[in-house]
């Protein structure tokens, strides 16, 4: 199909698309309204479950099941990721040049990554009562960790991030949620009930089983996230592909 | 272990397997890594056999969390089925554990250092589908359509040291996602006016409003995710670009359960959320989507004859078999499902079987290109007798159990117009004579030798990497064994008269949206009687005519005059363009013509 | 008015998907999906919008505050995540496929057509 074809068609089609949903957005309930129902029953769930953040007893105790498949999708994601961005038979590992680095990076990196590291620790352990969880505390561990690569360069990098470690912690990561729902089952509850002691309401150690899965996923994330990024990183600083002329174009 | 249980297990078996696997798979040699995630594989059999067994002719009910309905409301996942969605799960099990099987001794499996990771992905994608055939709750089915879609678009890019797969993997990854996020879109809207995401919870509600744009532009949205899964043109252009370059172990999954899963969706989606008092009417579903299901399979058919990619055949043949399968479950009779559940239980044994074959030749020559093949595999009689019986189970042949299913589905497809059965006819024996056509070419070198033609816009298939090392080696056991035995499944589910009685039960519930709410709900329900699902002598018939009729579409392409329909059919291969930005266009116009199709007939 | 928050997201969509019919790098395309990603977040939220309500976490708030709806933010914060790998997956597709086909542009991918 010519590109102008494809564009008009497109618009055609996306007017179509446009009327439908504006037609459809005037069935909604007001912006704003005063009925949730689903939510209202989750926040009494979350109450009884002595969950201060809500949002976190929605992911990880009501629907669970949910996250459960939502971390598998981020471990497929990072087996994926292996996969794909292995070298290939025809490359070679180059040498890595080592950078300049402004003292003053260089200082602003040292001091940030302990501070990230622990807001990242911070914010996995206290998903159950504030903002934040096992996943957005995942990210912060593992982009904190690459503040050495800001800070500093890549072989310093790799020597703090021993990739065979952040392997296996990735799939004890994701193991241990499937695991944990199993606790359930084994006390001859539901999978991924939570059956542990729910402890006081806002205090650290509220929520039964929610700040374990957090763990469990903050490790994950983690570690997946650190394990995805040496891979771009892997391919951006140490791989060389072959001489233009080998690549098989227009095979 | 309670029936319920069963349940959340399906999922878990292999998710723990994945992460096992990952954590050994590198310390293991190769044997024993087999054999790990082989008995994963058979566990997960093992599970769902169960879960069909105690299922029995009603429906297995998990509540997740134990967060059940008080005051007839929850705010758990609830994970609900009957025979038809836990056999579809059973079948992608048992199409794993033949996988797993095949590639015993089949890749190298890179990357180094990582042994494991092969077989751990096929494990989650295994998780991924059956949970998405398992589960009752709209936005859970999102998570395992993203998830069966992630580990998908992965493994079609396994072989990267080519740029197809890559090519085939990226249109893939891209027109699946933007089709779940539709969905997703669809998803906000009813949750918006129901405030439920299970299935029967929003179905119940929807119950208290009229028939209007929201509910129309809703249906339409949460629909065009399982349609793009399941291939239905114009959103099915990803399909035959992702099957003609994933690893052969990936394709047997992608055709024999992935897309197939498509069309579950959608029937079940309908029936339970859509389909009850002040929803879509049922004849707007079974007049959009028998059309839609038409259009499908005749595509598929012509498309599946122009091919000389036995892969990319292979696909395009899922295709049209999809279309058919749609207009099955369109048909919204208890028969037509019945009939649809056997006919994809059969095709998943042959198509895979298929696959399986061509993965030899693969193996042996690196080359699916019927032309350059021509005549080659005369070394591999066993291959292409298995390849040819294949051609003749896809056809239809009486007594595979593709024969049985489109008999049922042909009868039922008979009372609501006089010549879908023709469509089903000339839809089968149109692939099935490619594959008989290319199979007596490659295994036989038996017709004029075919002459290149460089003159039309084609994938050839020729000039691929051997997906495994060593051509010289004989075959493995399994490469064959596997297939064979798929070819005995699809068989005994023609033979053997119980499956299809216990289907035939299951289509009963499948079509009983008051017995299923009722499950969830926990009141108990009358159920409907069965349909009947035996052979009858008109369903021998049909079935012999489009076997029949098959051989001599592959005769008249060996043997006849050569005779050139390029001018009628390059419009439609030139729409084929393997371009994203088109696939992208057609997802739109797909939507655009389902919502004023659906709105003109209200 | 105020359904032009709802309207918002059907508009995000169809720019997203311009920019993927429109594209002529890859990327680029992979940068719209995530485009038409973010309508389902904006719809999401927008739904669960409550008049008045805050954040629905009650460390150190009254346990009758109103706050907006929990659950639209669990669910889109599945979606954030699903979001991310799969545009990861598809980066790293696309990284590769310039690396074995020079070329990042959908006009010259033409390995697989008819």
């Amino acid at each position: 199909m010519s590109r102008v074809l494809r564009v008009r068609l497109f618009w055609a089609a996306a007017a179509v698309f446009a009327v439908a949903f504006a037609a459809a957005c005037t069935g909604l309930p007001r912006f704003g309204t005063l009925s949730h129902p689903y939510g209202a029953r989750a926040i009494a769930a979350a109450f009884h479950q002595r969950t201060a953040n809500t949002v976190s007893s929605v992911n990880f105790d009501q629907r669970a099941f949910d996250t459960l498949g939502e971390e598998s999708i981020l471990f497929a994601a990072v087996l994926g990721g292996l996969v794909l961005l292995r070298r290939a038979r025809d490359e070679r590992l180059g040498g890595v040049r080592r950078g300049r680095v402004l003292p003053a990076t260089r200082l602003f990196g040292s001091v940030l990554l302990p501070i990230t590291l622990l807001t990242g620790v911070y914010i996995v352990a206290h998903g159950q009562l504030s903002p934040g969880g096992g996943f957005q505390g995942g990210v912060i561990l593992a982009t904190g960790l690459h503040l050495a690569y800001v800070a500093a360069d890549y072989g310093v990098l790799k020597a703090i991030r021993p990739l065979a470690v952040f392997d296996v912690a990735d799939a004890v990561g994701a193991g241990a949620f499937v695991g944990l729902g199993l606790v359930g089952l084994a006390v001859g509850a539901a999978y991924l009930q939570n059956v542990l002691p729910l402890g006081t309401f806002g205090q650290l150690s509220s929520g039964g089983l929610v700040p374990v899965i957090n763990a469990a996923v903050g490790l994950e994330v983690g570690s997946g996230v650190v394990v995805l990024l040496a891979g771009f990183l892997d391919q951006a600083v140490e791989i060389n592909s072959p001489d233009e002329q080998d690549n098989r174009t227009g095979r | 272990m309670s029936t319920a249980n069963l349940l959340p297990l399906g999922v878990a078996i292999p998710l723990l397997g994945a992460v096992v696997l990952v954590l050994v798979g590198r310390r293991l040699p190769r044997v024993v890594s087999d054999f790990l995630v082989t008995f994963w594989a058979a566990a997960e059999v093992a599970d769902l056999m169960l879960l069909w067994m105690r299922t029995g002719d009603g429906h297995a009910v998990s509540w997740l969390g134990g967060w059940r309905l008080q005051h007839g409301e929850s705010v758990g996942i609830v994970l609900v089925n009957d025979r038809i969605g836990i056999g579809l799960a059973l079948l992608t099990a048992v199409l794993v554990l033949a996988v797993v099987a095949y590639s015993w001794r089949y890749f190298e499996e890179p990357p180094a250092g990582h042994a494991g990771t092969f077989p751990a992905l096929i494990l989650l994608f295994e998780a991924g589908m059956c949970g998405f055939a398992l589960t009752g709750d709209l936005f859970n089915a999102f998570v395992f359509f993203e998830l069966m879609g992630a580990v998908a678009y992965a493994l079609t890019g396994f072989r990267i040291e080519d740029p197809r797969p890559l090519q085939g993997a990226l249109a893939f990854g891209v027109i699946n996602s933007l089709a779940a996020y539709c969905s997703l879109l669809g998803i906000g809207l009813l949750y918006a006016r129901t405030g439920e995401l299970g299935f029967a919870q929003i179905g119940q509600k929807l119950t208290g409003h009229r028939t209007d744009a929201l509910l129309v532009t809703a249906f339409v949205l949460v629909l065009i995710g399982p349609l793009v899964k399941g291939a239905v043109a114009p959103f099915h252009f990803w399909l035959p670009d992702a099957h003609a370059v994933a690893p052969t172990p990936v394709c047997m999954l992608l055709s024999g359960a992935m897309v197939e899963l498509g069309v579950y969706g959608a029937a079940r989606i309908y029936w339970i959320v859509f389909s009850g008092p002040h929803g879509i009417p049922h004849h707007v579903f079974r007049d959009t989507f028998v059309v839609a299901g038409v259009i499908t399979a005749v595509v598929g058919a012509v498309m599946c004859w122009q091919q000389r990619n036995l892969k990319r055949m292979l696909a395009f043949s899922t295709v049209s078999h999809v279309g058919l399968f749609l207009v099955g479950v369109a048909l919204l009779t208890p028969e037509g499902t019945a009939g649809t559940a056997l006919y994809v239980a059969g095709h998943a044994g042959a198509k895979a079987a298929l696959f399986g074959v061509t993965g030899t030749l693969l193996d042996r020559y690196g080359s699916v290109d019927e032309h350059s093949l021509y005549g080659r595999g005369r070394e591999l009689p066993f291959a292409g007798v298995l390849f040819v019986l294949g051609g003749l189970a896809l056809a239809g042949l009486p007594p595979f159990g593709t024969a049985l299913g489109k008999a049922l589905a042909e009868h039922s497809a008979q009372s609501h117009a006089a010549w879908l059965p023709a469509v089903f006819v000339l839809a089968s024996a149109a692939t099935g004579a490619a594959v008989l056509r290319a199979g007596v070419r490659v295994f036989a070198g038996a017709g004029r030798r075919p002459r290149e033609n460089h003159e039309v816009p084609e994938t050839t298939g020729s000039g691929e990497e051997p997906e495994i090392r060593d051509p010289s080696r004989r075959v493995p056991l399994p490469m064959l064994a596997v297939p064979a035995l798929l070819l005995c499944g699809s068989l005994a589910l023609g033979l053997l008269p119980g499956i299809g009685r216990q289907l035939a039960q299951a289509a009963g519930l499948f079509t009983d949206r008051a017995g299923y709410v009722g499950a969830v709900y926990g009141y108990a329900h009358a159920s409907a009687k069965p349909p009947a699902a035996d052979w009858t002598a008109e369903g021998i018939a049909l079935g012999l005519a489009s076997a029949a009729l098959a051989v001599v579409f592959a005769a008249a392409a060996l043997w006849g005059a050569p005779r050139d329909a390029q001018s009628v059919v390059r419009p439609l291969r030139r729409l084929h363009s393997g371009h994203m930005g088109d696939y992208v266009s057609w997802l739109v116009v797909g939507i655009a013509v389902l919502l004023v199709a659906v709105r003109a007939q209200l | 008015m105020t359904s032009l928050f709802f309207l918002a997201a059907g508009w995000i969509f169809l720019v997203g998907a311009y920019g993927m019919v429109t594209s002529r790098n890859v990327i680029r395309t992979v940068g719209c999906l995530a485009v038409t990603q973010s309508s389902t977040y904006v719809l999401l939220l927008t739904v669960g919008f409550r008049r008045g309500g805050t954040a629905p976490y009650f460390t150190d708030t009254s346990t009758r505050t109103p706050v907006v709806d929990p659950v639209v933010q669990a669910l889109a914060l599945t979606d954030v995540v699903v979001g991310a790998t799969v545009t990861a997956l598809l980066l790293a597709i696309a990284l590769q496929l310039r690396k074995r086909h020079g070329t990042v542009d959908p006009d010259a991918l033409t390995g697989l057509k008819g």
